[in-house]
């Protein structure tokens, strides 16, 4: 698998009271644990188990992901855009990696 | 068409009598995900509202199935949507996700990509602020699963 690298699709500019849809998707495994390799022996659980949306520094929208997630993970969420900021996505993996990712948004 | 009348009422008694007890095998072994549906929703009301849960009929491949739900709520600081569980019974571990929604949301909708190891029932358990919840669900065919081993 290639490196992690996390994307988001943001709208660069949105109109006041506007309900956006951001679409995120990191590239990862999200080993599960039960899948085994050509050797036959278990590849350990290694998966992204959660997903923070922050806008101005307040959590705005959060996942807890489990096992079940497909491999990429994908998310799509709305957000009410009420002023100007940035947006800080991070996702966690187990063991405490932390996956970051900020992007902008202006009101016209 | 010497195919008696007599056997072919009985191939059709057969099959449906196993069909029937296949059906009755699904529904009875999730007390696992029913026990976590009355975890969460213990001590609660239900609430009647339009929970739109979209997932395939069929899923021909289980290793990226597509959920998405649209609740209807305001979203407004004194009534929003907290808490979205997916549950898929027929999974080694039935939970799959839980999105936790705050009034800066402004609509009630998310989606995502999940695995189905067979085919199953999902689950959508939505708990609002003021500790009602909704629950919604549905059965996905699952053509080839999608939880290795």
């Amino acid at each position: 698998m290639s490196k992690i690298k996390p994307r988001a699709k943001i709208p660069k500019e949105a109109e006041l009271d506007e309900v956006i849809e951001i679409k995120t998707l990191i590239r990862h495994p999200m080993h599960s644990g039960r899948v085994k390799d050509v050797d036959g022996k278990t590849i350990p659980r290694l998966i992204i188990n959660k997903f923070n949306a922050m806008f101005n520094g307040k959590v705005v929208f959060t996942v807890n992901l489990e096992p079940s997630i497909s491999s990429n993970p994908y998310i799509s969420f709305p957000f009410k855009v009420k002023e100007e900021g940035t947006f800080e996505l991070s996702w966690e993996e187990d063991g405490g990696n932390q996956y970051k990712l900020t992007k902008s948004l202006k009101v016209i | 068409m010497n195919i008696s009348r007599r056997k072919a009422v009985k191939m059709i008694a057969v099959s449906s009598a196993l069909f029937c007890s296949g059906v009755g095998d699904v529904l009875a072994g999730k007390p696992e995900v029913s026990d976590q549906i009355n975890n969460i929703i213990s001590g609660s009301q239900a609430r009647e509202v339009d929970v739109f849960l979209d997932v395939p009929e069929i899923a021909e491949n289980g290793n990226q199935v597509k959920v998405a739900f649209e609740i209807e709520s305001p979203m407004s600081e004194s009534d929003f949507v907290q808490e979205v569980y997916i549950m898929a019974d027929g999974n080694p571990a039935p939970n799959v996700a839980k999105f936790n929604f705050t009034p800066y949301s402004g609509e009630c909708f998310a989606s995502t990509r999940m695995r189905l190891s067979k085919t199953q029932d999902v689950y959508l358990v939505a708990k609002f602020n003021d500790g009602t919840h909704s629950i919604t669900q549905s059965t996905i065919k699952v053509t080839i699963g999608g939880c290795g081993g």
